[in-house]
Parts: structure tokens; sequence; C-alpha cells
């Protein structure tokens, strides 16, 4: 019965994480919704699609020993993603490369009796047990200068991950398409558009009249490039996340992607700006000397706050998103004793579907808005920049 | 619990930065400049071309209208020269046969005054002949009627001619 109710739950292409794991002896039995959620909105060196896990190419780069480059396969990847294997003196656990922090353990191919976290001093700690002794491992470097927890280990996973292949599927679809639609265009100048041509069209045309034309002004066909590479890809990734069985991969959900949009966004507002916006900046006309001694604080934030709730504002919707449908299939598993109890189960499906079908649906809203609403506030910060006195 | 779940979606993880960057500067440079940018220009040219296209038909309709304004006024022009030659024709032919009918009223006139005219002077003529014809038959006839009575008497032939002249043949 509860095999029955793991396979249902896998078509839902989520997997699903029971505390412990990894056959260590610690583990204490029950449902985890929290660490579920988390483990499914987070990037994986792993494209679990239902019952099947896609490995992926490693790229890892420790200064201290070098860049390797193999398959996460090589981690014999089982059970929620966590590997039974450890290569090169890396090991895979939930999802995810991490580094044997002891330079001394095997670096061949070798089997470990577990990956399991450890609570030390409160904190959760990944270990690798091999021949009954406790090996603690590295996380990957983050770039959040530890204010998240992250921060610069031993080693930097330039990986294609899930996220990385979502985006490169992306990439290549969105790639296809518009060329695709270039090219229509070229050949039937004069002429009504056609099929995915005018399906198109009419969000083409949205973007630039009431995005690019209202808040740019005279410059508006300079950025509309950019604002139409930046809706197309967010919305795009926002919705291939939410494609049911496909991985449900986060991209627009995830720090690192919102944060390299905001960067670039904040790059191409700054090198923009004209002299009139740095005036307004530092020192804003027609106000008394006193007020501008607040005023210029303020303003110099405010040319980081804004990228900033950029990427907040993207990251946070997304990854809510997420997080909300996890938390309404993951009734199911509350209700079923994680697949101890079949009526329970049965009841919290009668539950769960409605909610999750009514959340899927204002998903699919939140996509596009987010991604409009990131386009526009990207084009009413280089507007501003690019304003002309008046 | 000794599971404190890991919320890795907030650490940026340096690998996926470095591949968003990758692909989204990619998408950026090339789709915006192979796709969106003609995209771009295509939907201005199509709107320009529209434009022009309305404009020019409207240009079309204002001139066919005033086309057609002029065409009426020269129709109309017509009409009425038309009516004006006609009621100059007209005038023209009524003239003509009034100053016909006059003219050949005056000559019929003329020649009837000639006429009568030559009548009268032939008939004085013809009564002057019957007159002195008369008067010398009358005087033949008295001269005879005397030659056999007072054989030639002038003072008788005289009075006969009196006599004569006083009758009026009128």
């Amino acid at each position: 019965m509860r095999y029955l109710i793991i396979i249902l739950f896998s078509v839902f292409s989520l997997s699903v994480s029971f505390a412990g794991g990894g056959g260590c002896g610690e583990e204490s039995q029950g449902y985890d919704p929290t660490n579920t959620a988390y483990h499914h909105i987070g990037d994986a060196n792993v494209y679990s699609i239902g019952p099947w896990n896609i490995p992926l190419p490693c790229m890892l780069y420790a200064p201290d020993e070098g860049f390797d480059m193999f398959s996460s396969g090589k981690f014999g990847i089982g059970h929620h993603g966590t590997g039974h294997y450890a290569y090169k003196g890396y090991v895979l656990y939930e999802g995810t490369v991490r580094r044997i922090v002891d330079r001394s353990f095997p670096k061949e191919k070798t089997e470990v009796e577990c990956v399991y976290a450890k609570d030390v001093d409160g904190k959760e700690v990944i270990h690798v047990k091999y021949h009954g002794k406790d090996f603690v491992t590295h996380n990957k470097s983050t770039a959040d200068f530890g204010m998240f927890g992250g921060g610069i280990t031993s080693y930097y996973d330039f990986s294609i991950t899930k996220n990385v292949v979502s985006m490169f599927l992306v990439f290549l679809f969105l790639s296809w398409m518009f060329l695709k639609i270039a090219r229509m265009y070229k050949e039937r100048v004069g002429k009504e558009p056609k099929g995915i041509q005018s399906f198109i069209e009419p969000i083409f045309v949205f973007i630039q009249d009431e995005v690019a034309k209202p808040f740019l002004g005279k410059h508006w066909e300079r950025f509309t490039p950019y604002l139409m590479a930046i809706f197309f890809f967010i919305l795009a990734l926002n919705l291939f996340g939410q494609i049911p069985f496909f991985g449900g991969s986060n991209v627009t959900g995830n720090f690192a992607f919102t944060m390299v949009l905001a960067i670039i966004a904040f790059i191409v507002t700054t090198i923009n700006g004209n002299k009139h916006y740095w005036e307004h900046i530092f020192w804003m006309p027609g106000v008394p000397a006193w007020i501008k001694v607040i005023l210029t604080p303020v303003e110099v934030l405010g040319i980081f706050i804004k990228p900033f709730t950029l990427m907040l504002r993207l990251f946070a919707n997304i990854s809510a998103g997420h997080i909300v449908i996890i938390s309404f299939v993951s009734l199911i598993f509350i209700f079923g004793n994680a697949g101890e109890s079949l009526m329970g189960s049965i009841g919290g499906i009668i539950g769960s579907l409605p909610l999750t079908l009514f959340m899927m649906a204002i998903e699919l809203v939140v996509a596009l808005i987010q991604a409009f609403v990131f386009t526009i506030l990207t084009a009413s910060y280089i507007g501003a920049a690019t304003e002309e006195h008046h | 619990m000794i599971f404190l779940a890991d919320f890795s979606v907030i650490k940026p993880d340096i690998g996926l930065i470095l591949w968003s960057t990758v692909f989204f500067l990619i998408f950026w440079g090339l789709i915006g400049k192979l796709a969106f940018r003609p995209i771009k220009d295509a939907l201005k040219n199509r709107e320009t071309d529209i434009k022009n296209a309305l404009d020019s038909a409207e240009e079309a309709r204002r001139e066919v209208a005033a086309m057609k304004s002029e065409n009426d006024e020269l129709l109309k022009k017509a009409q009425e020269e038309r009516i004006q030659v006609l009621r100059e024709a007209k005038e023209t032919a009524e003239r003509v046969v009034r100053e016909a009918k006059d003219k050949a009223k005056d000559e019929a006139n003329g020649i009837i005054a000639n006429a009568s005219r030559e009548i009268e002077s032939q008939k004085q003529a013809a009564l002057r002949d019957i007159k002195s014809q008369v008067g010398s038959m009358a005087v033949t006839i008295a001269e005879n009627i005397l030659k056999k009575e007072l054989s030639g008497d002038q003072a008788n032939a005289d009075y006969v001619q009196r006599m004569v002249d006083d009758m009026n043949l009128n």
C-alpha cells in the first residue's frame, strides 16, 4: 500500500522526503513536508521526472585539486536523489553534490554506507558514513557572503544542474520560436500574421506599447530587445516550472537567477543614466539644502534597492507558488500518515486535489504577472535614468 | 527534529549565477538581434505602412469627392448652358420667323401698293384715253351731225367737248 502511494506521488513528479534516509539507522519514520518542499524548489544535480532520475554532468572546481567533470550517475543515484557511492571525494545528498572535507578519502568510486544529515550544535551538517566512520562534507560555494548560511567553501559547483537544463531547454525553445517568427515577419511583409506569429504578436505588441513606449519615451526602440528578452525568458521559465510531470524546476524562484537579472538591470540602468538622472540622485534640484542632505543618501540607496526588490519579488513569488502547491499535495501524505493509512490518503486526495488545481491555475496567472512586473519595473528604472530634462 | 531543512534557493549558487548569466546574455544578444529587433522593425514598418495606406485612402477619397463635386458643377453648368442655348435658339428662330413674316408682309404691302398705284395710273391713263377718244368720237359724231346740220361749227364742237369733260366717268 505504501509503495502504491509512493508511485502515485512520483507521478506528480515530486520527490517524497521521509526524514532520515540513507539507511543509517537514525531515521525517524514519517513524512516531512517542509523538507519535501525545500528539496523540490531547490536546484539539483539530478533531473527527476516521476520515478526516473536522469543523471546530469557535474563540473566541479576545487582550488586545491583543480577541475573535475563526470556524470552524477557515478554516485549511483538512489531514493530521493541521495547517492550510494562517493566519487573523487564527492558525494550526492538530496540531489546536490557535496565535497568530503577529509581529502584522504578514496578518490575512486567507493560505495559508502550512507550519506545523512546530523545535528551538530543545532546545525544540519551532512555526513558520510564509510567503514563505520563519519566524514563531514562541505556544501558548494554560494554568493550570499554568509548571509543566508552559505558562503565560499572549499569548492565551486559549475555543474549542468536541473535548473541549467531547464534554462537550456527554454532557451532552445524560445530561440527556435522567435527565429521562426522573425523569419515569418521577413517572408510575410505586408501580410497578416499567421500561426504562432499571430499568437506572439499581441503579447509582443502589448509589452512594446504598454511597457516600452510609455516608460522609455523616444528611447523605446533601443531597449525593446532587452525588455522582450527579460519578459519572455522569465515568462517561459515560470511556465516551464508549472508543467506537471516535468520536474517542476524552479529557476525563476532561485536567488541566483533573479540576482543575475537584477544585476543586469542595475548595469543597464546605471550605464544609461544621463546627467539629469545623476543630478536628481546626488543633488536634487529645487529642494532646500538641508533636505538634500537627507535626500541624497536615500536616493543613493535607492539605486541599489530598486534592483534588489526586483530580485526579491520574482524569487519570492515563484518560490512561494511552488511551496504552496507542494504543501497542498503534501496533504495527501499528511492525512495518509506517510502512506500508512489508505483512507487518510483518500481523504487527503479529496481535500488536496481541488486546492492544488486551484493553486496551479493561480500560478499560471502569477507566472504572467511576475514576468510583466519585472519587465515594467525594469523599464521604469531605465526610463527614469534616460528621461530628458523637462 | 534532527532534520533541519535546507532552504537552498536563497543561497545563490555560483554555478547557477554563471549559467544564468551565460544563457540570458546569449538570449538577449542573439535573439534580441536576430528576432526581437527585426520583429520590432517589422511591426513598426507595418504600422507606418498601414498609416500611410489609410492616409492615402483618405486623400483619394477626398480627391474623388472633390472630383465628383467638380463634375456635378460641370454638369450643372452644361445643363444651364443647354437651357440657355435652347432658349436662345428658340428666340432666334422666333425672331427670324417674325422678321420674315414682317418682311413678307411689308413686301406684299409694297407690291399691293405699287399694283394699286399702277392700276390707278393705268386706269387714269385709260380714262384719259377713253375720254379723249370719246371726245373725238363725239366730235366726229357731232361734226358729222353738224356737218349734216351746220356744216362744221366750231362753237358747237367746243360745247360738245365741254360737255364731254364735265361728264364724270369715274
